[in-house]
């Protein structure tokens, strides 16, 4: 008996999951060592930017803002949100358009699925590779306004885990909604969801600004959830509503993980 | 007999109105080589397809080492090493990365891989590429690497689809030696191809499929001894006094068959027939007497040449 056979009777394993969704990484890993670093480095950038810009830009103007009860610095206020917005970046940058390349363009899904690997292996490790990005981006972020002095206390490092949740479901419903994406046309359809949702999501300010039915709008998406779990979390500020926010991503990552090996296994094992 | 490591019963694959194949039947012994020879478009790659279990079927059964792939796709797969018509590489990545992470795919230990690609470098005659990306190859090169990764795992069953397509004279021979020496150490070979001289080559038993059926079985001498006689006499008269004479020369022989550029008269000895040509003041311009191959089978069972 081969080795390879050895490994895979070891293992039960159906016709969707060889349980060796981390080859994916490995395989991430070599593809990235060689790859440029131009959008790690832009994707990183963005929010930091807009710290900067609207922290001490408007933040100036705005002074302090009003939220939950509690006034703060302004720039104080946008910094969870953005942490939470530089997560998605992260996740959705390797969800959407790099998966979209490797479904249509190398096609090395289908590759993969001539191996042992089943599409489940697929959908948790590209996925897993994807929530790691916006773990380092929201990491790079941490430090960047630590350095800043815009950290509160100590339990602002817990917010990572929460973005990395952010993270999984975002990477987990992008790479979703681009199985079903065919043309580069359809793509560019994610950039106009994003826009909006980024800036109306209540990240750069709370949104009961808002008449009553938009914010109702705003709390259906998912970046508003992203958002104020992240920030109940950096300012240790955790009440009931936190464990809405984590059910709507845990909703997210397996509603996306169910579609996504789905899809795969449509497109690629007819 | 021992029980057939591949068996497939009425196998029929149907994409939205089209049959690409039609409840074709074959078993494959283990340690055979097998061939599937046809035309374009004849459902080979289709076939390939379902064997690996990355295409479902529309009817039919198919069972590889007594499991259904479509049931146990990553069990089976574990068995196969499998050569795609395309060459599918890891665009993004270096020749050694391509063969390791291949590995890594299937599970294997990352030593124990690292010792099989100096094997399958030299196999491929990659070694001075070890570090190349894979973009930057040559397409014999591609192919020659999508092959040797097929073998990283060390396969019971090797699928290849068009093995030698894209391949110079040279990489070709020295590809069928190669896998002459598998086939001696028990892998189980299942090709596809549309060159005879590989399909008499490789194959101890093949299937001549056309638009997704099997006309025929058997081995290549067989079905030559089958389907066609011992020679062959080829003779070319120029276009237009090929259909001229046609008529009187299909009289001499057992069968004939006319193509757009010349006659094919099939006898027992060519060289008495192109005698009693020439006895009968016929003059062709140009002749050649052969053995049969299993192109004149497939002639003679599509009525088309395999090659255009
Ligand atoms: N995904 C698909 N959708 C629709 N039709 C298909 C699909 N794949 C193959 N076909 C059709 O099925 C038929 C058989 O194709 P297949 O690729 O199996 O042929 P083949 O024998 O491998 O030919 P070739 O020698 O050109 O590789 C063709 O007519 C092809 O157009
Ligand atoms: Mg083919």
């Amino acid at each position: 008996m081969s080795a390879a056979v050895e490994v895979a009777e070891k293992k039960k394993s159906s016709a969707m999951y060889a349980g060796r969704p981390y080859v994916l990484l490995e395989r991430g890993w070599l593809a990235f060592r060689s790859s440029t670093w131009i959008p790690v480095v832009t994707g990183f950038v963005e929010p930091v930017l807009f710290l900067l810009a609207f922290g001490y830009g408007m933040g100036n103007l705005v002074g302090d803002v009003t939220a939950g009860g509690t006034t703060i610095d302004y720039t104080l206020f946008i910094a969870p949100g953005l942490l939470a917005n530089s997560a998605m970046n992260g996740a959705i940058y390797d969800s959407t358009w790099n998966v979209f390349w490797k479904l249509n363009e190398s096609k090395l899904y289908k590759t993969m699925l001539s191996t042992p690997l089943g599409p489940l292996d697929i959908a948790l490790g590209e996925i897993s590779w994807a929530l790691i990005r916006g773990l380092v981006y929201s990491l790079g972020f941490l430090t960047v306004v630590t350095v800043l002095g815009l950290t509160p206390s100590v339990w602002a490092l817990l917010a990572i885990p929460a973005a990395s949740l952010v993270a999984f479901g975002f990477a987990s419903f992008g790479m979703a909604v681009t199985s079903y994406f065919k043309t580069y046309q359809q793509m560019g359809f994610i950039n106009i969801i994003l826009l909006p949702m980024t800036l109306f999501s209540g990240s750069l300010y709370p949104i009961s600004v808002y008449p009553d039915w938009v914010e109702k709008i705003i709390m259906v998406l998912p970046l508003w959830h992203g958002i104020e779990l992240v920030r109940a979390f950096w300012f240790g500020n955790i009440t009931s509503g936190v464990l809405v926010h984590i059910a709507y991503f845990v909703a997210m990552i397996a509603a996306g993980l169910f579609v996504t090996s789905r899809r795969l296994r449509a497109l690629f094992l007819r | 007999m021992s029980k057939p490591l591949i068996s497939v019963r009425g196998l029929t694959k149907v994409f939205g109105d089209f049959t690409a194949v039609n409840g074709i039947n074959f078993d494959v012994a283990k340690g055979e080589s097998f061939g599937l020879l046809g035309p374009n478009g004849a459902g080979k790659s289709t076939t390939m397809r379902i064997l690996a279990a990355t295409s479902t079927r529309t009817s039919g059964t198919v069972e590889i080492l007594d499991k259904d792939p479509e049931k146990f796709g990553p069990l089976v797969r574990a068995h196969l090493g499998i050569v795609p018509q395309e060459d599918n590489l890891d665009g993004e990545l270096t020749v050694t990365e391509n063969l390791f992470i291949y590995g890594r795919y299937f599970g294997l230990p990352k030593k124990f891989i690292k010792a099989k690609i100096e094997e399958l470098l030299e196999f491929a005659q990659l070694e001075e590429k070890r570090d190349v990306k894979v973009q930057a190859l040559s397409g014999g090169m591609k192919r020659r690497l999508t092959i040797a990764r097929g073998l990283v795992s060390e396969p019971d069953i090797l699928l290849l689809d068009e093995p030698t397509t894209g391949l110079d004279p040279q990489a070709r021979h020295i590809l069928w030696d190669r896998l002459f020496r598998l086939k001696e150490q028990g892998v189980t070979l299942v090709l596809t191809t549309h060159f005879m001289d590989e399909a008499e080559q490789l194959c101890d038993r093949l299937v001549v499929m056309d638009k997704g059926a099997i006309m025929a079985e058997g081995s290549p001498q067989g079905l030559i001894k089958q389907y066609s006689s011992k020679e062959v006499l080829e003779v070319r008269f120029g276009s237009d006094r090929n259909k001229e004479v046609a008529p009187q020369l299909s009289q001499m022989c057992e069968r004939m068959e006319t193509l757009p550029d010349r006659l094919l008269m099939y006898t027992e000895d060519g060289e008495k027939l192109l005698e009693q040509i020439a006895a009968a003041k016929l003059h062709p311009t140009t002749s050649l007497v052969r053995r049969s191959s299993l192109e004149d089978v497939f002639l003679r069972l599509t009525g088309r040449t395999l090659i255009e």
